[in-house]
């Protein structure tokens, strides 16, 4: 997968937890969480529909590594990567 | 249950302060609680400012490290108790030199910054009513809360202002004064606003607190019922007391301790114990600007040498789930006391702390309405998994039931479910809720505050929570009313009805899910689900908006006319709804 593509499929789950935001605004490098209202609750929502939508394994102790949109990209391009 | 109990071996070099229960209980009087503390000079009453910031200030402990603050991206800063005193005072001055007055209500809106202790402190010495929201709040649950303290001033930062804040100003007549905090330390010249940092620099650093009566009111915190609109707990000068003591004999408080409370003032744990008694117990108290991150967290712990902490029932599961492999990275040798509060501690929890700790949580109880932990686990006292623990010394708790006439009666039996009941009287204990004596009478019968909470206890006196007695949803840690999501919910011009549950949730305990009935002509759809979703984020903020919202033909309804939460409940459940009378509201 394209990290284009993972990057859509990002901003695409964003969107159905968010949906409030305007995605075109996100600053790729600042914190997701500040930026789009996400509470605690939110970002674990964030990581399941991941792990549906890419099925790649998120352990929990990563999470902090995906806290910015670049960082989910380069996180998640890894990840399918190393399991394809 | 059928969990073992902890047996507590007391082989730490500290010695609790609380080490045998039934001697400390007996032993306890408020009065002498009440000298532990100094009082304003010349007997002028008691200020909580003067208990944690003033009194140190001008003692041995001038120099003592008082706060630290972790900022988000990693800048620290110190406050000693000394130069806690001259900000606060500044800011007292502020207040004076702006005509706000005793009883005024002064409103805090910000994230964990120092501005937040500081102004708090100030406002404190000022004998105004301080009254801080939760900065994940969205618009509507501000304006609710500001409209019914009637707030003349708020302090919060410009980006919160302009996101959530301007638009709500014809809303609110009775605010006079906003003082913004600059984003990234720079000024700020919003309209119709003040620079709250040029206000300070030119404010002087000496003030004296007028007399302060105990019965002065001092803190407003807002929290939420099943119907109508959010209460406003009033609390006053004298509920340091409360804080003071249950700092030392809850949270084990000693000289020397690092301690962190990871909850935000926001809501009450965060005042009373990441504000209040870490500093009147004259210790340094941790703030971390941060939101929750496994790692962060451990590193703080270490980094810091945090001795006691007192954390919430999601963070620890959520840590679980990380495991404690993580933690065992780390070197939390100078942790000695863990604690709990916000939902009841699931046993697994406090037994992962034993296992990865070496500790146990130790899970209390309380609500903002007690002001201060009411029932707790203790340093020196066995753990019983899954149990609250017992009352703190000078708190009466008992099990009740309503009687026909009104009346209460205690449940003597034990392993019996009831009503969980204080013994009104105690210095954190609410004195009214702001504008509605009505509500607040009927949170008493027989001398007892009746805290709508369902418990147990056991035949050794400790106490287990069982549920809650009406429909107020409790998500992380956070009290939310199903009614006020409600009513935001009916605003939207698709929607004919709705009812909003907690749902079960292994992390957050509950989360809020809303069911909605459309009107004539809306048809349900994917896109009107998120339309609906994201009418009720930009309201309401995170924290409050459901996380699932699920379409119903039609809402069931009592014969009154009431939506049945229960029964959507059980049906969310799995549960039989066949015999429906048992569901129906009171």
């Amino acid at each position: 997968m394209t990290d284009e593509e993972i990057r859509s499929i990002v901003l695409r789950v964003l969107g159905e937890i968010a949906p409030e935001a305007d995605l075109s605004e996100i600053k790729p490098d600042a914190d997701l969480r500040d930026q789009l209202d996400i509470d605690s609750m939110d970002f674990l929502n964030f990581m399941i529909a991941l792990h549906r939508e890419l099925h790649l394994e998120i352990p929990e102790a990563d999470y902090a590594k995906l806290f910015t949109l670049n960082k989910c990209v380069q996180y998640l391009a890894a990840a399918s990567a190393s399991n394809p | 249950m059928g969990w073992e109990t902890i047996i507590k071996s007391l082989r730490d070099p500290i010695v609790p302060n609380l080490l045998d229960y039934t001697q400390a209980q007996a032993a306890f009087s408020w009065k002498q609680a009440r000298r532990e503390l100094e009082g304003l000079p010349c007997g002028a009453g008691i200020n909580i400012a003067h208990e944690a910031v003033d009194r140190h200030a001008t003692g041995p402990l001038r120099n003592h490290l008082a706060m630290r603050w972790l900022g988000k991206s990693g800048r620290i800063e110190n406050y000693t108790f000394a130069e806690l005193q001259t900000l606060t005072n500044r800011f007292a001055n502020v207040l004076r030199s702006l005509d706000v007055a005793k009883g005024d209500r002064v409103y805090v809106l910000a994230g964990r910054i120092p501005e937040l202790y500081v102004t708090a402190f100030g406002t404190l010495k000022n004998r105004s009513v301080l009254c801080p929201l939760f900065s994940a709040f969205g618009p509507e649950p501000i304006r609710a809360r500001m409209a019914l303290g009637q707030a003349k001033v708020l302090i919060t930062t410009e980006s919160l202002y302009q996101r959530k804040v301007s638009k709500l100003r014809p809303a609110l007549p009775s605010l006079k004064h906003v003082l913004l905090i600059g984003d990234e330390e720079q000024r700020t010249c919003a309209p119709g606003t003040m620079d709250l940092h040029r206000l300070m620099e030119d404010a002087s650093k000496q003030f004296t607190i007028e007399p302060t009566d105990p019965e002065d009111v001092a803190l407003l915190h807002f929290t939420s019922g099943t119907t109508g609109t959010p209460k406003g707990a009033v609390h006053v000068h004298e509920a340091v007391v409360a804080h003071h003591i249950t700092g030392k004999l809850a949270l084990d408080f000693h000289s020397n301790d690092i301690f962190w409370c990871t909850a935000d003032p926001g809501w009450v744990t965060g005042t009373s114990y990441g504000i209040i008694a870490p500093l009147t117990n004259g210790i340094t108290s941790i703030v971390d600007e941060g939101e929750f991150d496994a790692e962060r967290w451990y590193a703080i712990l270490q980094d810091q040498k945090v001795s006691v902490w007192y954390t919430a029932p999601t963070a620890i599961r959520m840590m679980m789930k990380v495991g404690a492999q993580l933690a065992h990275k780390y070197h939390l040798s100078a942790l000695r006391f863990l604690a709990s509060v916000g939902e009841p501690l699931n046993p697994e929890a406090v037994v992962w702390g034993q296992e990865t700790f070496g500790r146990p949580f130790h899970d209390n109880w309380w609500q903002t309405e007690t002001g201060g932990i009411m029932i707790a686990n203790y340093a020196a006292m066995d753990v019983r998994p899954g149990s609250m623990g017992r009352p703190v010394p000078g708190i009466e708790a008992a099990i009740v039931r309503k009687t026909e006439e009104g009346k209460v009666e205690i449940i003597e039996q034990p392993d019996t479910q009831g009503e969980l009941a204080l013994r009104a009287g105690w210095p954190s204990m609410f004195r009214n809720y702001w504008n509605e004596p009505e509500r607040y009478k009927k949170c008493f019968a027989g001398g007892f505050y009746l805290t709508g909470d369902i418990a147990k206890r056991d035949k050794d006196g400790y106490f287990w929570f069982v549920g809650r007695k009406d429909d107020v949803i409790k998500s992380s840690g956070h009290l939310i009313g199903p009614f006020e999501v409600e009513s935001t919910l009916m605003e939207h011009q698709a929607v004919a009805e709705a009812g909003v549950i907690g749902k079960p949730d292994p992390v957050a305990m509950e989360v809020v899910k809303a069911f909605v009935s459309l009107k004539d002509g809306y048809t349900v759809s994917e896109a009107l689900r998120r339309e609906l979703l994201a009418f009720a984020r930009v309201r309401l903020g995170p924290v409050v908006a459901p996380k699932e919202i699920e379409f119903r033909p039609k809402l069931p309804r009592t014969r009154s006319g009431k939506i049945m939460r229960r029964l959507l409940k059980a049906e969310e459940l799995g549960l039989p709804t066949g015999d429906t009378s048992t569901l129906e509201d009171g």
